[in-house]
């Protein structure tokens, strides 16, 4: 445990924090999409899926818990090394130019904080209810056609997955690094990896606010 | 070719520095940038102004003394290349140049465009290097070195620690420059006794003297004027889980930090 604190105490460690915890949300999230995307089939497929993860009762309170464990550690970590950086640079270039940084790299921090944003009001949304008058509890498929008649809620939605996508893009491939898995035989295909999962996961996700904007749900 | 030139001057550590503007005649385009700043220190001598400080010393791209911020660029525009070894005919007749001191607060300036580097020496100092027997030396071919490793540590050994890593790094991060130190002897046999202690003191060391933490941006890798590859960095982390995990090494620190 004393190494763990440790290991936690070098701004290496947070990162190392960051990937283990990125793995584990990244893993929810896949699994996330799939059941989603149920809903072209049959909006009732969504219904029984969540009647399944309800019946698993308290290790669903475990996975839940698990999850937000996660999320605060990864804000943590994020927020630390945010600080640390902002202080390690008192005074800023008058002339400063990025030459290789991509777009996702340098929006990892304030895509971070959209990301948690609407995490929140998602499950505010979707999962409790309390921002979607109308809600019905169990009624997965059909709160979600409800929700996303707002055409600002759907497009909230897709720009939340864009960002999604480009954190998953920078963050995949940088958990790599973190975690020492490199070799020159695999470096190309981590970043084919991280773009792919970032298009698998984030499009699936935002094909359902979309096809609610352009009516399929009708 | 006559230049605009933007130039940090600050009389001493505690002073306030400023931008101010100077203008370049008959620059050649064959003068190296320190030479070009020469030429301006001396007609700055002659009409009795305090010349521009900077740090040079080699001159041929191989010391890691040279520095500067050119246009927001460290070592300006060029591709793996020192500032002494950047020429004017990368520029243009008219052109406005910003020159900057590198930027961090493990790095304060100490002068115009000179900072303190000395937080590299104590990274250095607290685990990168090997203890061997001093006497006479041993065959060249007693310690048998497989090509690969010997390629990928000569690639990382050419770090000349000149900052530009942090100096690019939107962090202010000093991970490539200690992954280069790791990694260089971490992949020869000389460098296993101390590997574990090696790397806990470094990045120890590193983080006390308040260099931020990687994101991995890449600025560094581009900025690199010897092309130390990012991947270094990745040694440096598994380097690190390793050690933690092994639970052997001992964190060695070296004052002075902060």
């Amino acid at each position: 445990m004393n190494r763990l604190f440790a290991l936690w105490g070098t701004t290496v460690g947070k990162k190392v924090a960051m990937a283990a915890t990125g793995i584990v949300m990244i893993l929810f999230l896949i699994s996330h999409m799939i059941s989603n995307v149920l809903i072209f089939r049959n909006p009732e497929h969504l219904d029984s899926y969540a009647a399944l993860l309800r019946s698993l009762g308290p290790a669903l309170w475990v996975a839940r818990a698990g999850l937000l464990a996660c999320v605060l550690i990864h804000i943590a970590a994020a927020w630390q090394l945010t600080m640390l950086a902002r202080r390690a640079r008192p005074i800023t270039y008058a002339h400063h130019e990025y030459r290789v940084a991509t777009y996702a790299s340098r929006t990892m921090r304030w895509g971070g904080v959209l990301l948690f944003v609407f995490i929140v009001f998602h499950i505010l949304h979707f999962t409790t209810g309390t921002l979607l008058p109308g809600w019905q509890d169990g009624r997965v498929g059909d709160n979600v056609k409800l929700g996303f008649q707002s055409v600002p809620v759907a497009i909230f939605y897709l720009v939340a997955m864009l960002f999604l996508g480009l954190h998953f893009s920078h963050g995949i491939w940088s958990a790599f690094q973190t975690l020492g898995l490199n070799h020159p035989s695999y470096n190309r295909s981590r970043r084919l990896l991280a773009w792919g999962l970032a298009l698998a996961v984030a499009g699936g996700l935002a094909t359902i606010p979309a096809a609610a904007l352009l009516g399929y749900f009708k | 070719m006559k230049l605009n030139l933007k130039i940090w001057r600050q009389p001493g550590p505690a002073a306030a520095g400023a931008m101010q503007s100077y203008v370049a005649n008959d620059v050649s385009e064959h003068m190296s940038f320190l030479e070009m700043l020469d030429v301006v220190n001396e007609e700055l001598q002659t009409k009795g102004e305090e010349p521009i400080a900077f740090d040079h010393d080699c001159r041929e791209g191989i010391c890691g003394t040279c520095s500067l911020m050119i246009n927001g660029t460290p070592h300006g525009p060029k591709r793996a290349t020192t500032t002494c070894q950047l020429h004017m005919r990368s520029f243009s007749d008219g052109d406005t140049i910003t020159i900057e001191p590198w930027r961090a607060k493990a790095f304060p300036v100490l002068r115009d465009l000179i900072v303190d580097r000395s937080p590299f020496d104590r990274i250095i100092a607290s685990g990168g290097f090997i203890s061997a027997p001093t006497g006479s030396a041993q065959d060249a071919n007693a310690i048998l070195v497989p090509k690969p490793d010997s390629d990928l540590a000569m690639d990382a050994a050419a770090c000349i620690g000149c900052g530009a890593c942090v100096a690019a790094c939107p962090n202010s991060s000093a991970m490539l420059f200690t992954s280069a130190k790791v990694a260089h002897l971490g992949l020869l046999p000389q460098g296993q006794p101390e590997r574990d202690q090696r790397v806990l003191s470094m990045v120890h060391q590193m983080d006390l003297e308040e260099f931020g933490g990687c994101t991995l941006f890449a600025e560094c890798e581009d900025a690199c004027p010897k092309e130390i590859s990012v991947e270094n960095i990745a040694r440096l982390n598994r380097d690190l889980i390793r050690a933690t995990v092994r639970d052997r090494g001992q964190v060695h620190v070296e004052s002075g930090a902060g």
